[in-house]
């Protein structure tokens, strides 16, 4: 299963990615997409909505179940994925990249730190079901 | 496969009615509306109704009824859902004429029978549950939630303490209409995090009590067919806080003459009475949804309410009472058919009745453990709840298993739910099930775990195969679903 590197992970399966620019592009892992099955509908916060650390932002609606979006950092909403809303199979088939869900400004960068790396992530993950 | 019911059968195609072609010799006789109406604005084109014969019509709803399979076709073990058997009893007193055809604003002095069967059976779920009142207006489960819940939200709007009371706490096994009942009721849902066992411990809840948290709703017994064993200490702790415990009443079935969601502390409760006390559902059906309280929330319960008067029976509204969620009686035709389940049965039959409904789900539990993976090993009620762990190695998930079971001839049971088993089977076979036919169910389950054990993934991959139609593709269906007919021109 693929675990970037590069990107900061939650217990709740998402993952940010922070850019040089304060900002943070938010998604959800491969396993979170593996365990929903396909992806059918997906509710995002609108452009200029504040979003908290740890707070539900969206929904994404499977096959098998409806889950809670969970926001790895605490921001305003800069941009979502349009493209995303209108084709949301796009998520099962990329969730690092063309499924990404939206991205934020960084309110308070400390908050980066109380997020996992890519191998504590591959830890957790070990110690699920 | 030949031991099992499935097979193949002449079902035939059908297109929906106003595809058929037309028949020249069908159709409505010429207008005998008078000219005069000419001044009305009339329609200019034809409606473009159906123009299809008598005997057509009757072969299309036959052949699309051929499409479905229902408790009366087989075993129909879908969990959650409590899919009983209907007694025809029930029906022949629901169509008594002077029910069927009694107008709902007829003069009390007309409507005495149906006011007493409204009372009677308020009286009768009052002693099954150990509740102090019920109001039977609430249409479906749901509706009663949201019911359940405008009492506690007028509880404390009385006492002035609503602005602070925003909060509803939801356990991880919750049915998913809970918290979307406490949304609609204008409450703030705070869902409790995953929790150590199948059933909530006091001491899971207490970060979360405080004097902001309206009630806690719990399902008991649970989604995963588990009683809640800590419920009544659960109860005394929101109680100190002049919180409710609101219990999600969908599996009453399971306990009925065994404990009482009153005695255990339960301040609210709604039934499903599709579910617990016959009447066919799962087509979209009626539902009726009754509202059990406790004595705090009595004043509020919507009217108008059918009661006793001297020796006769007629309409009261409480001067407290929210506002009315549903018109006239409700759905009456259900009341009738509680009430004759309720009192064919009895006390002692309702008893059995429940017990029957643990036995066999006990039995399936007994039968499948040594082939599909128990998460939960707490006791069963009325479902058990496997997961498709072990058949997974075999690249074999819960819907393929689901989709296997038709092409033996049954109903799937329930799959992906509850949330917290990864890759649920929840099952729950009907009290009514004799052993054969449970038996050829576990044959049936057995024969597909051990295709997928003896490399048979793909073909459970294509399954069914033998059905009228074989894997539908859901995600497309869900992405892109078709909601409405549109004639081929537009």
């Amino acid at each position: 299963m693929e675990i970037p590197k590069q990107l900061r992970y939650t217990k709740e399966h998402e993952w940010a990615r922070i850019d040089e620019d304060g900002t943070a592009l938010i998604g959800v892992t491969e396993y979170a997409v593996e365990e929903l099955g396909d992806v059918v509908f997906l509710e995002l916060p609108e452009v200029g909505d504040e979003v908290s650390q740890g707070a539900t932002f969206g929904t994404v609606e499977s096959v098998k179940a409806v889950a809670e979006l969970y926001a790895p950092l605490t921001g305003e909403v800069t941009e979502r994925n349009e493209d995303l809303l209108e084709a949301p199979e796009t998520l099962n088939e990329g969730p690092y990249e063309e499924g990404w869900l939206i991205r934020i400004s960084i309110d308070n960068a400390d908050e980066v730190d109380e997020l996992m790396s890519a191998d504590e992530y591959q830890a957790y993950l070990e110690t699920l079901d | 496969m030949s031991d099992f019911p499935g097979t193949t059968g002449l079902i035939l195609e059908e297109p929906i009615l106003f595809d058929l072609p037309g028949d020249p010799d069908a159709g409505l006789d010429p207008a005998d509306v008078p000219e005069d109406l000419a001044e009305v604005p009339l329609r200019q084109a034809p409606l473009g109704l159906p123009n299809v014969a008598e005997y057509r019509v009757v072969r299309h709803y036959t052949r699309i009824s051929q499409y479905n399979y229902g408790i009366e076709s087989g075993l129909f073990p879908l969990g959650s859902c409590t899919m009983k058997h209907n007694p025809r009893v029930n029906e022949l007193l629901a169509a008594l004429d002077g029910f069927a055809w009694l107008h709902p604003e007829a003069p009390e002095q007309w409507s005495q029978g149906a006011l007493q069967v409204a009372v009677e059976l308020n009286e009768a779920l009052q002693a099954i549950t150990g509740m102090q009142d019920f109001t039977l207006l609430p249409a479906a489960g749901a509706h009663g939630e949201f019911t359940g819940l405008c009492l506690i939200s007028a509880y404390y709007e009385a006492r002035g303490e609503l602005d602070r009371r925003r909060k509803i706490l939801i356990p991880e096994t919750a049915h998913g209409t809970n918290p979307a009942s406490a949304a609609l009721a204008g409450f703030e849902v705070v869902n409790l995090p995953p929790q150590r066992g199948a059933v909530l411990q006091p001491d899971e809840i207490l970060p979360y009590l405080d004097d902001s948290v309206a009630c806690l709703m719990l399902t008991n017994p649970n989604t995963l067919g588990v009683f809640e064993s800590h419920i009544e200490a659960i109860a005394e702790r929101l109680h100190e806080l002049d919180a409710f415990l609101y219990c999600d009443g969908a599996n009453l079935n399971a306990i009925m003459g065994k404990a009482r969601p009153g005695d255990f502390g339960v301040d609210v409760i709604h039934l499903n009475l599709h579910k617990t006390m016959s009447t066919p559902h799962g087509g979209g059906g009626p539902g009726c949804g009754p509202v059990g309280v406790s004595e705090r929330l009595v004043d509020f319960l919507p009217g108008p309410r059918p009661v006793r008067q001297g020796d006769g029976f007629s309409w009261a509204t409480p001067a407290q009472a929210i506002e009315p969620v549903k018109q006239f009686y409700g759905h009456f035709g259900m009341f009738v058919r509680a009430l004759a389940y309720i009192r064919r049965l009895g006390g002692e039959g309702l008893r059995r009745a429940s017990e029957r409904a643990v036995l066999n789900a006990n039995y399936l539990r007994a039968r499948l453990a040594d082939t599909f993976e128990l998460p939960f090993d707490d006791p069963s009620l009325h479902e058990v709840v496997f997961s498709d762990k072990r058949q997974k190695m075999h690249g074999v998930s819960a819907l393929d298993i689901a989709k296997g079971l038709i092409d033996r001839g049954f109903h799937p049971p329930t799959i992906y739910f509850p949330l917290v088993v990864s890759g649920a089977l929840m099952i729950e076979p009907t009290e009514s099930e004799d052993q054969a036919t449970l038996d050829q169910f576990v044959a049936a389950m057995i024969d597909i775990a051990e295709q997928a054990a003896s490399g048979g993934a793909d073909a459970l991959h294509d399954a069914p195969t033998r059905s009228f139609r074989g894997r539908l593709d859901e995600a497309t269906a869900a992405r892109k679903p078709i909601l409405r007919w549109t004639p081929a021109d537009e």
